[in-house]
């Protein structure tokens, strides 16, 4: 596993991001969209547990930074889903992907034309509901009260810091709408097995669930 | 169909990643938040949106205070009178 530059273009010029990657000039080669938010925390560590085993069965892997996210150098307010996806389509050019496996959220912004897998998908309208909630449970802690339908205007007028986290309106707006592409192929949790990690308080692992998923997707792509 | 006292077991499992069987120890007095650092406000957010898709409810946001989340009972004694409801 190494780390990997690939160039993004953006709307203010093209930058350098960074992918994790397993990267053996093999014939199957899959992109991986990673999930959104705090969820790309919690899921990181099995997300990369996934690359290992499909390392061993054959296939190289690819796990991009989206723009403004983990080691991205780019601020978070300036990128929308839409930069997003077109991001993730330069990815998968970018490293010549065959397949995709796009990981909660990630499949809201995984590129279009790739065959391959949604894992546990969620609407853009369910993330934000959940984030804005995070805001007001912390806010009471707080001692303050904050409603869903304010924050909520508020965010699709200004823009909203959720979860550290600051989203432009721009942004806001389109995640709202985002509902994940019929075309792929949807992996549900009933299927790997045992509870969602990214439900977890705290980040984990699981390596039943990990050789679950790195099954599934090991199998398709073969055949 | 499971009872809510399951349900909301199986769930504070997954959120805390409990073992199996772990959180069929919890008693009506098992402090929640308050007790478990590792709940904060994100996995907070996270244990009521999921106890919204598998018990088929709906939380509102002004129900959301400490005392709900004090303790399993607080929390189960919650889940339940919504669930009448619905």
């Amino acid at each position: 596993m190494t780390p990997a530059a690939w160039p993004c273009p953006l709307p203010g010029g093209t930058v350098e991001e960074y992918a994790l990657a397993f990267d053996s000039g093999r014939p199957s080669r899959l992109l991986i969209v990673p999930a959104l938010f705090d969820e790309a925390n919690r899921m990181r560590r099995f997300t990369v547990e996934v690359m290992r085993r499909l390392d061993l069965a054959g296939i190289d892997s690819f796990l991009p930074d989206l723009p403004g996210c983990n080691e991205s150098l780019q601020p978070l307010e300036q990128q929308t889903p839409q930069s997003w996806r077109a991001a993730m389509e330069d990815a998968a050019t970018h490293f010549a992907a065959t397949h995709v496996l796009a990981v909660r959220g990630g499949a809201l912004v995984a590129p279009d034309e790739l065959p391959g897998w949604h894992y546990a998908p969620v609407k853009g309208a369910n993330i934000l509901r959940q984030q804005i909630r995070g805001r007001i449970v912390a806010s009471r802690e707080a001692g303050a009260t904050e409603t869903q339908e304010h924050l909520m205007a508020t965010a699709l007028a200004t823009g909203i810091e959720l979860a550290g986290h600051r989203l432009s309106a721009e942004f806001v707006g389109q995640l709202q709408e985002l509902i994940p592409a019929a075309r792929l192929e949807v992996i549900l949790q009933e299927t790997i097995g045992g509870g969602g990690l990214w439900l977890r308080a705290e980040p984990d692992e699981d390596r039943a669930q990990a050789d679950a998923l790195a099954a599934i997707v090991a199998v398709g792509i073969r055949s | 169909m499971h009872s809510t006292d399951q349900l909301l077991r199986r769930i504070l499992t997954d959120v805390l990643g409990l073992k199996a069987g772990q959180a069929d120890g919890f008693t009506a007095e098992t402090g929640l938040f308050g007790h478990l650092p590792e709940l904060d406000s994100m996995a907070v957010a996270g244990l009521l949106t999921e106890m919204e898709d598998r018990l088929d409810i709906v939380i509102e946001d002004d129900e959301i205070d400490g005392e709900l989340l004090e303790s399993f009972g607080s929390l189960l004694a919650f889940a339940e009178g919504k669930r009448a409801e619905s």
